[in-house]
């Protein structure tokens, strides 16, 4: 049987976790560690779009686009 | 900028051609294990890359995790167990085995974990049920015993009569570049297209700078359109209705699980991989029967913030009368008297019978390339 997925404990101010438990009465979130968990995620995702895109080397792209130029994808 | 891959890198399983070699030289010392087709398809998606950033065959750690939270144990969201069955351990744990489709080697495992599994609890957390009237459960339910977890290598491609349409993600990426696309919808389908589809890929065109039309070939249902006529159907819509710097056509082999809002996520990953932007999310998406809502899926991806690709959730569609074109139920205030909803079960029997489908259902090209198949669906 699968064993609990492991949590860790963070600690945020007291004001701040009576905010966002106003803030998610008749949401879908169910506690105050669901929604920072939500909101961390989303931060931490459009951080990583922001990290520099992964790239081909030349010699691939050429090759890659040889393929396309064969199948009609490109001119 | 199209999508970054899914986890941040694009993984590529394929061995070099002296490793290769020397690998296939030396397949009897090896334990061999056959493996279905379905399988065989998911081994070629891990070697593309097309379900980045697997490596191969779920351990049990990602598996609980993948059932349980949706997610990979490292956090990366991830529905679909991606797993190997095999009846019985004929091998054990830190093996290298060759992997065998049809009596051709196709990949080597390193072997890193054989594990137990609850087929039910399975069936129940994938399907949302464990009738065995869905053909996902049913396929679950008729697995082996054992799971095999552990990053694989690919050694030679299936057969694959559909070559010329078959894109990988290294592929999609560096045409999407070429064509200057920044922002690319991707839309999944199993069908030949009618108007429906037109306009709801229109719509989400409206959007971006290209349209990505990638259709799922593979194992079918009976009843089900044969990949050709797909093929064949969408080469004449592209001809005569779509712009031709803005949309392209290309295929990928996948399973159905027909896991609705679970198998939603997945589908996106996987265009999130090929570089699209952003993914059609349709009405009942890999659904079958009624086992999801229609708009189940459309929920589901409220729970992804980190998912990396945008979901277009574009409502059905239908034709209108009074409005004199296709439209959908926000955009249309008449009243439901006025609507013709196209019915993919009428447009089969109006492929069978002969009959010319009206053209707010299907355009004519499109009707007369079906029609010239003798048979256009899977018996």
């Amino acid at each position: 049987m699968a064993e609990e997925k492991k949590y860790t404990t963070v600690s945020i101010p007291k004001p701040l976790y009576d905010k966002i438990k106003v803030r998610i009465e008749g949401t879908g979130f169910t506690s105050v560690s669901d929604y920072v968990t939500y909101v961390l995620r989303e931060v931490l995702a459009s951080l990583e779009e922001e990290e520099k895109e992964e790239v081909f080397t030349e010699e691939e792209e050429e090759k890659v686009k040889e393929r396309l130029r064969a199948l009609g994808y490109l001119d | 900028m199209v999508s970054k891959p899914h986890g941040g890198r694009l993984v590529r399983r394929l061995v070099a051609e002296r490793t290769r070699e020397r690998i296939l030289s030396e397949q009897k010392e090896y334990p061999h294990v056959q493996i279905e087709h379905g399988r065989a398809i998911d081994l070629e998606n891990i070697a593309h890359g097309v379900y980045s950033p697997l490596k191969g065959f779920l351990t049990s750690d990602d598996f609980e995790s993948v059932l349980d939270h949706m997610r990979l144990s490292d956090d990366t969201p991830w529905t679909i167990p991606i797993v190997l069955d095999v009846r019985e351990k004929t091998f054990d744990e830190g093996d290298a085995i060759l992997l065998y489709y049809d009596d051709l080697p196709i990949a080597r495992m390193h072997v890193e974990e054989i594990y137990t599994y609850d087929k039910r609890e399975f069936a129940v957390k994938v399907f949302k049920t464990d009738d065995l009237n869905h053909p996902g459960v049913a396929r679950v339910m008729n697995m082996g015993d054992y799971l095999v977890g552990g990053e694989i290598e690919l050694l030679n491609e299936l057969p694959n009569p559909f070559a010329k349409y078959t894109l990988r993600p290294v592929e999609t990426r560096v045409l999407f570049k070429e064509r200057g696309w920044k922002t690319i919808v991707a839309f999944q389908t199993r069908n030949v297209p009618h108007l429906g589809h037109e306009y709801v890929q229109k719509a989400a065109l409206t959007f971006v700078d290209g349209l990505f039309i990638n259709p799922v070939l593979g194992r079918k249902k009976k009843g089900d359109y044969r990949d050709e006529v797909i093929i064949k159907a969408y080469e004449t819509l592209f001809e005569h209705y779509y712009p031709k710097d803005a949309a392209t056509l290309a295929t990928v082999r996948y399973e159905m699980r027909y896991a609705g809002p679970r198998e939603a996520i997945h589908h996106a990953i996987m265009r999130k991989n090929f570089g699209a932007t952003h993914f059609i999310v349709g009405r009942d998406h890999a659904g079958v029967g009624d086992y999801y809502g229609p708009y189940e899926a459309w929920d589901l991806f409220g729970e992804f913030p980190d998912l990396g690709i945008t979901p277009m959730f574009i409502r059905e569609s239908f034709y209108c009368r009074k409005c004199g074109g296709m439209v959908n139920a926000k955009i249309c205030p008449h009243d439901k008297e006025f609507h013709v909803h196209i019915s993919g079960t009428k447009l089969r029997k109006m492929i069978m019978t002969g009959e010319q489908p009206p053209e707010y259902m299907m355009r004519p090209e499109v009707f007369e390339v079906v029609r010239s198949f003798e048979n256009p669906f899977v018996e």
